[in-house]
C-alpha cells in the first residue's frame, strides 16, 4: 500500500549497496587488504577495475575494506551517541530542576570546544584503536543528540498525557520509555541518518589527519592521505574515496527523509 | 429585488483530505447551500464544528482557506459575482464592502503596531477617507462600541488591553471602512461569560448604530439568538432549517434544531449531604514557585462520596490551580488536604498507591490528555495493569467493559486517538478514569472543547456513572448552565478566594453576592430579548448606587 518515492529508491539501493559491500568484504573484494599485487598508481584494468594505490595495492579491494571500517566505526559511533545522547536528554527533561542543569551546561561545555580540536587532543594522548575512536567519537557526538532530545521532550513533557502518567505514579522510565520515546521518534530518527554522516566524515578527517583508523587498516579518509599526492599527476585514485563519501551521505539522507514523512504519516502521528 | 445584499445560490465547496496511510479524498464540505440577505439585516449561522458555518461566512468574500475549492455554486454581493472576480476585484472588495471579525482577537492584531493603526489601515488604503476623517470615525466607534477613553484607545498596543477590549477593537476595525457587510466568526466564543455580554451588547448597538448587514456565524444558539434576525442551522454542510430567530428558537420544525433548543436541559435533583465526605480541602494557600502572589488563597471545601461539587469561575479565578493542588502538582504552602479518611501528602511523590488511584483526573482537551502512539486499548488497559496488576485475556476483557460502559462499543480498542471524535476522545479518557475504580475524579472543564449536542452527551454519560459507580466530581468550569445541569454543591471562585459556598440550592437562590450575581446573569438565555433586559438591569442598578 506504501509507494516507494524514487528519491527513497535510490538512496536505499545506494545504502543498501554500500552495506552489504561493507559487510560482505571478505566475499565480494577480489584481493586482500594489504594485498600488494602491481605497480603504483596503475590505471584501471580488467584485473584492477579501479587501478592500484601508491604502493600497488588492487584500490577496489581497498576501498571494500575501507568501507568496512568506515561504515562500521560509523554506525557504532551513532549508536552510542543516540542512546547516551536521548537517555541522558530525555532524562534531563523529565527530571528537571538540578539535573536538567548540571547535565546541560557539562554539555554546553563540552560543545564550546570544536569537536576535531577535541577528539584530536584526546587522541593524541590516548592509544588510538578501534574502541577508542569509537568512544570519543561516539561522546563528542552524543552533546548534539543530547541537546535535541532535550528540546524534543521539554515540549512534551508538558503534554497533559505525561502528566496524567506521573498522576497515575508511574515511574521515570516508563514515561521516558512509554510516553516519550515514541512520540520524540521521528526528529531523532531525521537526525540519525545526518548525525551518520557527520560520524562518517569525522572519522574520513581524523584519518586523512592521521590520528583515526591507523595503516595497514584501510578506511576512506585514509585512502585519501595516502593517494593525495597522485592528484598531482593527474591520478583519481584520492578522489574515489571521496566520491564514496559523498554518495553515501546522499544516499543516506534520502532514505532518513523518506523514514520522517513515513513515521509522520504513521496512524496517530502529526500528519504528512 | 432592489435590497438584497448577499445572495448565495447553490454553494457547493469541496476540499480534499489526506487521512493517514489512506488514499486522499474529496469531501464536501458545503453542499447546495442558498442564502439570501437583505441589507441591515443580521443572519445567524449556526451548527457544530464540521457544519461548514465559518466556510460559508469567508465564502461571503470569495475566501477559501487553505487547501478549499468552491466547486460550485453563486456568490453575488451587490448584484455581482464575487467567485469570477480577478485579485484586483477581490482586492477592491475585501476590506471595503465585505468586512471580518476572527475568533481569536489576540492572534489577529499584529502586536507591534499601534491598534490606531490598524484599525484604520483599511480604509486608508481604499482611499475611503483620509487619516484625520479615518481616526475620527474610529474614536466614534470605540465610542459605541464602550471601549474605555476612545480618544486614547488607539494610541495603545494589543497587548495592552483586555481580551473583550481587543474583540470590540477588532469590531471597529471591521466596521471603519462602513462595509455594507461584516461577517462575524465567533467573536464571544473565546471569552468569559461576563466579558462575552458585553461584547455581545457593544456588536449589537455598533450594528444597529451603522445599518450594517452581518453573518454570525457561533455554534450557541442562545447567543445568535440575542443579534441575530433571522437565523440558518447547518449540519454536515447541509441547511438543517432557516427562519426568522423567533421561529426557530420557540418552533423550530427540525429534529435537529429542537435538540439544539434544548441543550443543556438536563434535570438533576440535588442529593442529601452525606455523613463523611470523601475530600476535604481545609484553609488551603497556594502560589506558583517564583511569583509573590497567592493563587489559592485560604481555600476550603468539602465533597461528600458520589456527590458533584462544581468548582465555577472565570479564567484566572485559581478554580484549576485548585485542582492542581488536590492531585499534588502544586503543593500548597498552608492548609491541609483530607481524602477518603487519610491525610494527603501535599507533594505527589509523597502519596501511596491507594491515594493516586482514588483521585483520577479527566482534562478539558482529550486530544493532549491521550498519547497519540498509543490505542485505545494501552490507553485504558495501563491503569489496570498498573494499579491491579491484570494482562492479557484478563485486561482486554474489562477494557471492552469498560468502553461498553462508556457507550463506545467493540471495535475501539485497536484505534488510536487520532481516529476518534472528539466526543468520543473524551469518553475513552473518562473510561481511563474509571479503570482505576477512583472514589473521585477531577474533571477540569470537561466539555467546553466540545459541541454543545456532544457535551450534552458527555453529562449524562458522567451522571450515569456516577449513579452506577458511587463515584464523586469534582467539576471545574465556567459554565453555569454545566453546572446547573450536574452539580450537588457549587462552590464559586473569584481572585483565588471562594466567595460563595454550598448546596445548590443555597447557591443559586438569592440574596446573591455581586459576583455571583454577575455571572449568573451573564449566561445566555435562549429567548428574544434577553440581553437588552439584562443590560437594561445593569444600568438601573448603575444609576442606583
Amino acid at each position: 500500500m506504501m509507494r516507494i518515492p524514487i528519491s527513497a529508491l535510490i538512496g536505499l539501493t545506494l545504502t543498501a549497496l554500500y552495506f552489504l559491500g561493507a559487510i560482505f568484504a571478505g566475499l565480494v573484494a577480489p584481493y586482500g587488504m594489504a594485498e600488494i599485487v602491481g605497480d603504483s598508481w596503475e590505471p584501471a584494468s580488467a584485473a584492477h577495475w579501479l587501478g592500484t594505490d601508491s604502493i600497488g595495492r588492487d584500490l577496489l579491494s581497498r576501498m571494500i575494506w575501507g568501507g568496512q571500517v568506515t561504515i562500521f566505526v560509523a554506525t557504532a559511533g551513532t549508536i552510542l551517541s543516540f542512546v547516551t545522547g536521548s537517555v541522558l536528554g530525555f532524562t534531563a527533561a523529565v527530571a528537571g530542576g538540578w539535573i536538567d542543569q548540571a547535565l546541560s551546561r557539562f554539555v554546553d561545555l563540552i560543545m564550546a570546544v570544536p569537536a576535531l580540536i577535541f577528539a584530536l587532543v584526546v587522541l593524541s594522548v590516548m592509544p588510538v584503536t578501534l574502541p577508542v575512536l569509537i568512544l570519543v567519537m561516539g561522546l563528542l557526538d552524543a552533546t548534539r543528540v543530547f541537546r535535541l532530545a532535550r528540546a524534543v521532550a521539554v515540549d512534551i513533557t508538558v503534554m497533559d498525557y505525561v502528566e496524567a502518567a506521573r498522576l497515575r505514579g508511574e515511574r521515570r522510565a516508563w514515561i521516558i520509555f512509554r510516553e516519550i520515546l515514541p512520540n520524540a521518534l521521528s526528529p531523532l530518527v531525521a537526525e540519525m541518518g545526518l548525525r551518520f554522516i557527520f560520524m562518517v566524515l569525522f572519522i574520513s578527517t581524523l584519518s586523512f589527519l592521521g590520528l583515526g583508523v591507523q595503516p595497514p587498516l584501510a578506511d576512506w579518509g585514509g585512502i585519501v592521505k595516502e593517494n593525495k599526492e597522485g592528484i598531482v599527476y593527474g591520478i583519481p585514485a584520492a578522489l574515489i574515496p571521496a566520491i564514496a563519501i559523498a554518495t553515501l551521505a546522499i544516499s543516506v539522507n534520502l532514505v532518513a527523509d523518506w523514514i520522517l514523512n513515513r513515521t509522520t504519516s504513521l496512524k496517530g502521528g502529526r500528519g504528512g | 429585488m432592489a435590497d438584497t445584499l448577499l445572495d448565495i445560490r447553490n454553494l457547493r465547496i469541496e476540499a480534499t483530505a489526506y487521512p493517514p496511510g489512506e488514499a486522499p479524498r474529496d469531501l464536501v464540505i458545503v453542499d447546495d447551500v442558498s442564502l439570501r440577505l437583505d441589507k441591515g439585516r443580521v443572519m445567524g449561522l449556526i451548527g457544530e464544528s464540521g457544519a461548514g458555518k465559518s466556510t460559508i461566512g469567508l465564502s461571503a468574500m470569495a475566501y477559501g482557506r487553505g487547501g478549499v475549492r468552491i466547486t460550485g455554486g453563486q456568490v453575488l454581493l451587490n448584484g455581482r459575482d464575487i467567485l469570477a472576480a480577478g485579485p484586483a476585484g477581490l482586492r477592491a472588495l475585501r476590506g471595503r464592502e465585505v468586512t471580518y471579525v476572527a475568533q481569536s482577537a489576540a492572534a489577529a492584531f499584529n502586536p507591534a503596531r499601534r491598534l490606531m493603526d490598524q484599525v484604520i489601515e483599511a480604509t486608508l488604503w481604499h482611499r475611503l477617507a483620509g487619516r484625520a476623517e479615518a481616526e475620527a470615525r474610529a474614536i466614534g466607534l470605540f465610542r459605541s462600541l464602550g471601549l474605555p477613553a476612545p480618544e486614547t484607545i488607539g494610541n495603545r498596543y494589543p497587548h495592552q488591553v483586555s481580551g473583550g477590549q481587543l474583540q470590540r477593537v477588532m469590531t471597529a476595525m471591521a466596521l471603519c471602512p462602513k462595509p455594507d457587510l461584516v461577517i462575524f466568526d465567533e467573536p464571544t466564543t473565546a471569552l468569559d461569560v461576563t466579558t462575552q455580554i458585553d461584547v455581545l451588547a457593544a456588536i449589537k448597538t455598533a450594528i444597529r448604530e451603522t445599518g450594517v448587514a452581518a453573518l454570525y456565524i457561533t455554534h450557541d444558539l442562545a447567543v445568535v439568538a440575542q443579534v441575530a434576525d433571522e437565523i440558518m442551522v447547518l449540519r454536515h454542510g447541509k441547511m438543517v432549517e432557516a427562519g426568522e430567530t423567533g421561529q426557530i428558537i420557540t418552533a423550530p420544525r427540525q429534529d435537529y434544531t429542537r435538540a439544539l433548543v434544548s441543550v443543556r436541559s438536563i434535570d438533576h435533583a440535588e442529593k442529601p449531604p452525606a455523613d463523611e465526605p470523601v475530600l476535604r480541602v481545609e484553609g488551603v494557600t497556594a502560589r506558583y514557585p517564583g511569583l509573590p502572589v497567592d493563587v489559592l488563597r485560604n481555600v476550603s471545601v468539602s465533597l461528600d462520596p458520589g456527590h458533584t461539587l462544581a468548582v465555577v469561575g472565570e479564567s484566572g479565578s485559581g478554580k484549576s490551580t485548585l485542582a492542581r493542588a488536590i492531585t499534588g502538582l502544586l503543593p500548597p504552602v498552608a492548609g491541609q488536604m483530607r481524602f477518603a479518611g487519610r491525610t494527603l501528602a501535599p507533594q505527589l511523590a509523597g502519596r501511596t498507591k491507594d491515594d493516586l488511584r482514588e483521585l483520577q483526573m479527566i482534562y478539558q482537551m482529550a486530544d493532549v490528555a491521550m498519547n497519540p502512539r498509543q490505542t485505545v486499548g494501552t490507553i485504558i488497559g495501563r491503569p489496570l495493569e498498573f494499579y491491579f496488576g491484570l494482562k492479557g485475556a484478563e485486561r482486554d476483557a474489562r477494557v471492552q467493559d469498560l468502553l461498553d460502559a462508556i457507550e463506545m462499543g467493540k471495535g475501539y480498542a485497536d484505534r488510536y486517538p487520532a481516529e476518534l471524535s472528539g466526543g468520543q476522545k473524551q469518553r475513552v479518557c473518562i473510561a481511563r478514569a474509571l479503570a482505576a475504580k477512583p472514589r473521585m475524579i477531577i474533571c477540569d472543564e470537561v466539555t467546553s472543547a466540545l459541541d454543545p449536542l456532544v457535551a450534552d452527551g458527555i453529562l449524562r454519560l458522567l451522571l450515569d456513572l456516577q449513579a452506577r459507580e458511587g463515584v464523586a466530581y469534582l467539576f471545574i468550569t465556567h459554565d453555569l448552565a454545566t453546572v446547573r445541569a450536574i452539580a450537588d454543591s457549587i462552590a464559586v471562585m473569584h481572585q483565588g478566594r471562594v466567595v460563595r459556598y454550598g448546596t445548590k440550592s443555597e447557591v443559586l437562590a438569592p440574596p446573591f453576592d455581586d459576583y455571583t450575581d454577575l455571572l449568573l446573569s451573564s449566561v445566555p438565555e435562549m429567548r428574544l430579548g434577553w440581553l437588552e433586559g439584562v443590560i437594561a438591569s445593569r444600568r438601573m442598578e448603575g444609576a442606583g448606587n
